[in-house]
């Protein structure tokens, strides 16, 4: 069952990918008079109306297997002592405010530092159920992390970035704004000041976290945000971090930040 | 199940450092001593290394996705490639508006003129930059030679 829609979720891909071309030209202008505009705008808004119609229903967005394998790992799978991420937070996640969710990453009193949700869940899975963590951005928490961030979906990303959290949302955006690698290139480069131009067959948005973690149609699963900073850095040719670094929270706090107010849509479809 | 990803897991990761080292040995290779240049009157005037250009390798360069990659963002006239991106201006007839000593400077460092741009610098002296990948490391993206082979493709586009 999971190898079959798997095979599905490439093949949509495949087709979409290939489908790239036919609508280009009026996205364009629709974007670029998009850009021009100042508040923040969602990756979706840039999408092609075919991805926008994957991502709107439920039953075609491959994000939502993710979720669907999250919900099963968060009912279900017991620590030695028979627990669950329900006995503590309701089945299906009933207790989790909706709210709370749209505000991470939160600054983390006890730690002293920010916490992305990715990391609270892996916080959560290693105290409460006794388990080794999970690499960050490896495939397992992803599952649980993209149901947890779902239960949000309709909220507005609302970070804190005014208390605690200041000055990592400043450091993650001087992260933003700092070029690197051979091909010497930062994130606002494309993401600030070249919104809604076409990188050869793709358009730039504005690079919004309101997404994620999204299922990404070139690579036929859902990525987090972390992996997602990696593979851009891998085109500027420059070093890779690994995920959940300090400068990755960092510049988490300040992605996500920047778009405070935009609806979540967790699970995202994105190329 | 968990076992199993992990397992899985470890031997990718192990992979991926196999191979990442063969590709960094590689090209370790192709590394040649950085020649400095100065910009005077917003061009570079003269050849880089007083090397000679071949328009027809410059083409080449060009349209390759690892070397210049210039239909990334630019609308060029070559029809058999597809999707040219539109971040920068299109370059039919760039010839005629720019000198050849111009062109060379947006080539080699397009910073010089917009701190802005998005545009990678092509010959920027390897000390400056930072965070560069292992395997890029003290190279810059395209030769002098290659340089000069795109100045020389470009000045056909009057």
């Amino acid at each position: 069952m999971y190898i079959k829609s798997l095979v599905r979720c490439g093949l949509v891909s495949l087709v979409f990918t290939l489908g790239a071309g036919g609508a280009s030209a009026a996205i364009a202008t629709e974007s670029l008079s998009m850009a021009k505009t100042t508040g923040p705008v969602s990756g979706y808004d840039f999408l092609q109306k075919e991805t926008q119609q994957m991502q709107d229903d439920d039953f075609l967005n491959p994000g939502m297997q993710w979720v669907d394998a999250g919900r099963e790992m968060f009912n279900n799978l017991q620590s030695k002592d028979d627990k669950t991420c329900a006995s503590c937070h309701g089945k299906n996640g009933s207790k989790l405010d909706p709210k709370r969710i749209a505000q991470y990453p939160v600054f983390n009193e006890k730690l002293g530092k920010p916490v992305t949700l990715q990391g609270q869940v892996n916080a959560c899975w290693t105290k409460q159920l006794g388990y080794h963590p999970l690499p960050y951005d490896s495939e397992a928490v992803i599952k649980l992390e993209v149901f947890v961030h779902n239960l949000a979906r309709g909220e507005k990303v609302n970070v804190q970035v005014d208390g605690p959290l200041k000055p990592y949302y400043e450091r993650g955006e001087t992260i933003y704004r700092t070029r690197a690698g051979q091909l010497d290139m930062a994130c606002s480069v494309c993401h600030d000041n070249n919104i809604g131009k076409k990188i050869r067959g793709n358009t730039l948005s504005q690079g919004q976290a309101n997404g994620y973690p999204a299922y990404r149609l070139q690579h036929g699963r859902v990525d987090g945000l972390h992996s997602t900073f990696n593979e851009c850095y891998r085109l500027f040719r420059a070093s890779e971090m690994p995920p959940g670094n300090d400068d990755y929270t960092a510049l988490e706090v300040y992605v996500t930040g920047r778009g405070n107010g935009l609806t979540i849509e967790t699970p995202g479809v994105r190329f | 199940m968990q076992i199993k990803n992990i397992s899985t897991f470890v031997i990718l990761t192990l992979l991926t450092l196999i191979v990442g080292q063969v590709a960094a040995d590689s090209s370790a290779g192709n590394g040649e001593a950085f020649v400095d240049w100065k910009v005077t009157d917003l061009a570079i005037q003269g050849p880089l290394a007083g090397l000679e250009g071949d328009p027809r390798r410059g083409r080449t360069v060009v349209i390759t996705p690892t070397k210049g990659n210039c239909l990334a963002c630019h609308v060029m006239p070559i029809a058999e490639q597809e999707f040219h991106g539109t971040i920068g201006p299109p370059l039919d007839g760039v010839a005629s508006r720019y000198t050849e000593a111009q062109l060379r400077l947006v080539l080699v460092d397009m910073k010089q003129l917009n701190p802005t741009t998005l545009m990678p610098s092509f010959y920027k002296n390897p000390a400056e930059l930072h965070r560069v990948a292992k395997r890029y490391q003290g190279k810059t993206v395209l030769t002098a030679q290659e340089i000069e082979d795109v100045v020389a493709y470009l000045e056909t586009l009057k």
